[in-house]
């Protein structure tokens, strides 16, 4: 079996005025025919650049260097547009991460596919027809008729990547390119591509250079893995003995800042007294209505749950699962349309606006976009300031309260006065969290917020809120799609599903024997759960 | 598809009704007597009275606005002092020039424009680029009046190749028609020119980055069907909606360009009667023109369906 | 890791988490090293020098006329008749029109009308559109009819609105200004609105909501300072376009009382002999474009600076 890839000492310049010299620097790798390698980092890693360069899709500002690709021998650096045209999608193919995107949105999925063989074959129409049928079928795609004459927008995510892969496969290319081609995909729908990517891929032989920065995916996939850093191969091993025996001290730190899915066992006290208490809660959008046929979208129902100081309680579930829904409820971002949302003894699900502000200074919330969460005109002392001020403070005791809570998060609190582009994704997320204390909250809310973070990055805002909800002994409400981080934090889990609770207990009992076939099913779903990270 | 029909048709009539009250109101709230001002300076007492009595002055402005309306939606939309016929015949008279100029300017303004920000948009920062964003902040800035005299002055008193201005009805023959059309499509067509491959190098721009333009590159696919199939028909909706609001910069271009090239249409007949102060026209055109805009732009947001699936209300 | 919503570009994506504090160079310094700012900016400084020192530059009074001076070439020498009745000799550098006015004293001094209809009519409708388009964006109740009213006013063509209005009211500085803005609020107040209603939904103000920040505040400390560069971009051209419609009004005769010295005011009159003297109407038509240039030129350097986003959508 010969390497159908063979990347040699690959460089590639970054722009001038750029964080460092090379996007990529001396990368060797090889994938062999029927062969799958991951190749892993975090973001800024240059593992995208790497895979763009092989299908020669780099923008102008991305030249390599120095180096070669060869694929089955030829060397794509010095193919002319024209022979690179000719080479992608019949020898080489890519998926993207976004599905929702990837598909031009005006033209029907029948089209997009049979435009390939229009380009790459002489087939005449009815054979281009026959052949774009078979391979809607060898996605598994369901009633592939409709799915022929639907528009992108009238499919589901994981739908649309399966029509990426039967644009990519229909031309049985020795090399498939997937750059995070399940990354915005929800855990159920991610662990069906994969299983779809792998049967494809034996099936034809083909090799497959997979990007992720998710080991979980890596364990599920991959036969060998190669870890960037910094545009720098650091390890290359097959995947049983990377995962076993990681060798450079960046693969240990980023195999062990994976949480494990098996919850830790924290104890919390019983008795403590309830700080939230929602019952029968419910967010129903309308739309439509005059002249228009009304439709209603039940984003939550019937959520009922309890929340004591100290405790930290899990909302999980998939996208429009209305995990979100729920708390920006509590966080009275939105109004309930029905139910109730006790905070200690006050009723805040019907309360007005005016009388609510006195009580916001109980509930803080961190979102999950840590680069539009701080108004970017402000400096961070300002958005630090802002509430205590708000409630009478003294702007000299609100700014000593800042830089203690700076402090607190771990930055430096000299850094008050400058303005949030100034500092990191990571960084920012600290800051929100510190402005959210500033408030002494007796409940913090974590909507996603450590969902945008580097896997490095996120094991440490993630001890960081650990230690403050210890220290402070705040209740916290931790809504996230990943299994393993709720795994790590809560000691109470709800799981929901389509606007609804179908479980709810502690993190032992929901993850040691999911009763709710749902719950069952998204524990099977998650990848890498028979390899035992982060212990 | 049906309910998004009759949903757009319905949101429409508001917006006439709305600009009805305010061409009415135009009048009704200027310092002096409707009647009079309507009348003209040189009408008698006994016609001013009658007039008076029509509007029915004496009534509250809610019942004013209701006879006028009423009046306006049976088509009758006053008489013209001034030119002594009723305004709605009027302007009937003077639409055949308006509409072959605008059609005429439409036509030369896309064919020029769409082409030259599809190829600017593919090739950014590039010299073409350049030129044309060059071209288009020259066209925005140059008064459609000078241009027509810069032409005027080259083309037909320099060169002697076109007439200095006029106009030939189309059923005076098509030769001399097209050749008086020539100078006034031109000069009313750069500042849309202008306006169009501006915002079509700019939406193509932006396609150009979306993640299905890499997609159909890593198909193989040539550049000309990128651009074409792919990126011009994403681009499309933004496009034909600056086509449709270009037209009220149109309407502006109109008044100004028949009027230096005396050509007896609408946007003439709008100056001529602004200086001899013809209310009953003046609020006529103005109807007229707004109709035609809002009418223009339903067609533009109905011709949506047929570019983006996704539109389905 | 990466969210379906950092769809960032390849380059961007380059940037690794605790390496990208790099010092953004200030605004006011990317402003002075872009060229359309620079020429732009220039531009209109010396245009507005002209406008002030107007006096200074070898005028006459623009009012002034001598029958025996009409119709003369540029550069030539003649004598006008001062308000005194006294005669004196004047050099007409770009010429005199068919009352024996001194074209060159009338062009400088219609830099000084043009700047204060542009100047005073971006600030009136960016002014009174910030207005209708906060409280649209905030007061839902407000947000309909306020709307609909604009989208009346929209679907009437700006310069109708302004021919209309200046032939009903008497023509004056201040009357042809209001004429002019009225056209152009439903625009700023459309932007507004737009902006506003997109910065509520962003979680800085959503945090600001759950610091118990009032909707007073958020709406000026927050969501104003927002709108302040589309608005600087967006006041520019309203500037340039007020410039080009007082011209029209002038030149089709139902702007400014013809003796004011306007770049309009001075081509219609000249577009009447315009196949022997066409200079009458291209001196004041140069002015009145690299004008109008200027200020398109410094709103599209402005936009490239503040409003980057936007730049890309037009």
């Amino acid at each position: 079996m010969g390497a159908v890839l063979e990347i040699r000492d690959l460089t590639i310049a970054l722009p001038r005025g750029a964080d460092r010299g090379n996007a990529v620097t001396g990368v060797n790798l090889t994938v062999d025919r029927g062969e799958i390698v991951c190749l892993v980092g975090e973001s800024g890693s240059g593992k995208s650049v790497i895979a763009h360069a092989v299908m020669g899709l780099s923008p102008k500002e991305l030249r390599a260097t120095g180096g070669e690709i060869l694929l089955e021998g030829e060397d794509i650096l010095k193919a002319s547009p024209a022979r690179l045209r000719e080479l992608r999608c019949v020898r080489m193919s890519m998926i993207f991460q976004e599905p929702m995107t990837a598909l031009n949105p005006v033209m029907r999925c029948d089209a997009q596919i049979e435009e390939v063989l229009a380009m790459h074959t002489s087939l005449n129409a009815e054979e281009r027809r026959a052949r774009v049928r078979r391979i809607i079928e060898e996605v598994h795609l369901p009633d592939p008729e409709r799915m022929m004459a639907s528009y992108p927008h009238q499919l589901s995510g994981g739908q649309r990547q399966r029509i990426m892969i039967a644009i990519a496969l229909i031309m049985e290319p020795v090399l498939l390119i997937a750059d995070e081609p399940t990354t915005a995909l929800d855990v159920t729908t991610q662990a069906q591509i994969l299983k779809l990517i792998r049967e494809l891929q034996q099936k034809h032989g083909t090799g497959v250079l997979f990007i992720t920065h998710d080991f979980g995916v890596v364990a599920e996939i991959a036969d060998r893995v190669a870890v960037l850093r910094l545009g720098a191969l650091v390890e290359t091993k097959t995947k049983t003995e990377l995962l076993a025996r990681p060798e450079h001290a960046y693969t240990q730190m980023l195999i062990a800042s994976v949480p494990s899915i098996k919850p830790r066992h924290r104890g919390s006290d019983a008795a403590a007294p309830i700080v939230l208490k929602t019952e029968a809660l419910a967010k129903i959008y309308s739309s439509g209505g005059f002249l228009a046929r009304k439709r209603e979208v039940h984003a939550a129902v019937d959520v009922s749950f309890t929340l004591r100081r100290g405790q930290t309680l899990g909302i999980v579930g998939e996208s429009g699962s209305g995990k979100s829904t729920v708390a920006r409820c509590i966080a009275r971002l939105i109004d309930p349309t029905s139910g109730s949302v006790k905070l200690g003894n006050d009723e805040i699900a019907t309360m007005s606006a005016g009388a609510l502000r006195p009580l916001r200074r109980r509930v803080q919330i961190v979102f999950q976009d840590p680069y539009r969460s701080l108004n970017p005109r402000r400096t961070v002392g300002e958005a630090i300031i802002e509430g205590p001020l708000n409630y009478g403070i003294s702007r000299s005791d609100a700014l000593e309260r800042a830089r203690k809570l700076m402090e607190t998060v771990r930055l430096d609190p000299s850094a008050l006065n400058r303005y949030p582009h100034q500092f990191s994704g990571g960084q920012r997320q600290r800051i929100c969290i510190a402005r959210a204390l500033a408030m002494e909250p007796e409940l913090l809310i974590a909507d996603e917020a450590v969902s945008a973070l580097d896997v490095s990055v996120q094991a440490q805002v993630l001890d960081l809120l650990d230690e403050i909800r210890d220290r402070m002994n705040l209740a916290m409400l931790f809504i996230t799609h990943d299994l393993r981080v709720a795994a790590q934090v809560c000691d109470h889990v709800a799981v929901m599903s389509k606007g609804r609770v179908v479980e709810y207990g502690t993190a032992a009992d929901v993850f040691g024997a999911p009763q709710h076939a749902y719950t069952q099913a998204l524990f099977a779903a998650a990848p890498g759960r028979d390899y035992a990270f982060g212990s | 598809m049906f309910a998004f029909l009759v949903k757009r048709l319905a949101a429409t009539v508001p917006v006439l009704l709305i600009v009805a009250v305010l061409v009415f109101l135009l009048l009704r709230l200027t310092p002096g007597d409707p009647a009079a001002i309507i009348a003209g300076d040189a009408a008698s007492p006994e016609n001013v009275a009658k007039i008076r009595e029509n509007l029915g002055l004496s009534k509250p402005l809610i019942a004013q606005f209701g006879i006028w309306f009423g009046n306006v939606l049976a088509g009758d939309l006053g008489e013209s002092y001034f030119f002594k016929v009723k305004v709605a015949e009027l302007i009937m008279q003077r639409i055949e020039p308006t509409l072959a100029l605008s059609i005429c300017t439409i036509v030369i303004a896309v064919l020029v424009a769409v082409p030259l920000g599809v190829l600017a948009a593919w090739k950014q920062g590039g010299w073409l680029d350049r030129m044309l964003m060059g071209f288009s902040v020259m066209g925005f800035s140059i008064p459609v009046f000078v241009l027509a005299y810069i032409l005027i002055w080259i083309v037909s008193l320099k060169l002697g190749w076109l007439p200095v201005q006029g106009y030939e009805r189309i059923a005076g023959g098509f030769g001399p028609f097209i050749r008086h059309l020539i100078l006034p499509s031109i000069t009313l067509s750069v500042i849309y020119i202008a306006l169009i491959a501006r915002v079509t190098r700019a939406s193509v721009q932006d396609v150009l980055s979306e993640d299905y333009i890499r997609t159909a590159r890593a198909k193989g696919l040539p550049e000309n069907r990128v651009l074409i199939a792919h990126a011009l028909a994403n681009a499309a909706v933004p496009i034909i909606t600056v086509i449709g609001i270009g037209v009220a910069l149109l309407i502006g271009g109109v008044v100004v360009t028949e009027s230096v090239y005396g050509i007896p249409g609408l946007g003439r007949l709008t100056v001529d009667a602004v200086l001899a102060r013809d209310f009953p026209t003046i609020q006529g055109v103005i109807l007229f023109f707004s109709f035609v805009y809002v009418l223009i732009n339903l067609l533009v947001d109905l011709s949506y369906l047929a570019f983006d699936p996704r539109i389905r209300y | 890791m990466s969210t379906p919503a950092a769809s960032a570009t390849l380059a961007a994506s380059l940037s690794t988490e605790d390496a990208n504090i790099v010092a953004r160079a200030s605004v006011w310094s990317k402003l002075a090293r872009h060229w359309g700012v620079r020429i732009g900016g220039a531009a209109m400084l010396l245009l507005t020098l002209i406008a002030l020192a107007a006096p200074l530059l070898g005028t006459v009074d623009p009012t002034l006329f001598d029958p025996g001076s009409r119709d003369l070439l540029p550069g030539a020498q003649g004598e006008i008749t001062t308000l005194e009745g006294e005669s004196i000799k004047h050099e007409f550098m770009m010429g005199s029109d068919s009352f024996g006015r001194d074209i060159y004293s009338r062009v400088i001094y219609g830099t000084r009308v043009s700047l204060i209809v542009g100047l005073a009519c971006a600030l009136v409708s960016v002014f009174l559109g910030v207005l209708a388009g906060l409280s649209a964006g905030y007061l839902r109740w407000l947000d309909m009819p306020l709307m609909r009213v604009m989208d009346g006013i929209m679907a009437i063509p700006g310069i109708l609105i302004a021919i209309a209005l200046v032939a009903l009211w008497k023509a004056s500085l201040l009357s042809v200004i209001v004429a002019i803005a009225i056209p152009e609020i439903p625009r700023v107040t459309r932007l507004v609105r737009s902006l506003v209603l997109s910065i509520r939904e962003e979680p800085y103000v959503e945090a600001a909501v759950s610091l118990g920040t009032s909707t007073f505040k958020i709406m000026f400390g927050h969501i104003l300072p927002n709108t302040a560069a589309p608005l600087i971009v967006q006041g520019t051209y309203i500037c340039a376009s007020a410039i080009l419609t007082e011209a029209i009004l002038s030149f089709l005769g139902v702007g400014l009382p013809t003796d004011f010295p306007t770049w309009g005011n001075i081509m219609a009159e000249g577009r009447v002999q315009f196949q022997q003297f066409p200079h009458n109407v291209f001196f004041p038509g140069i002015f009145l474009a690299v004008t109008v240039l200027a200020v398109n030129v410094l709103g599209d350097g402005l936009r490239d600076v503040l409003d980057p986003k936007m730049a890309k959508k037009v």
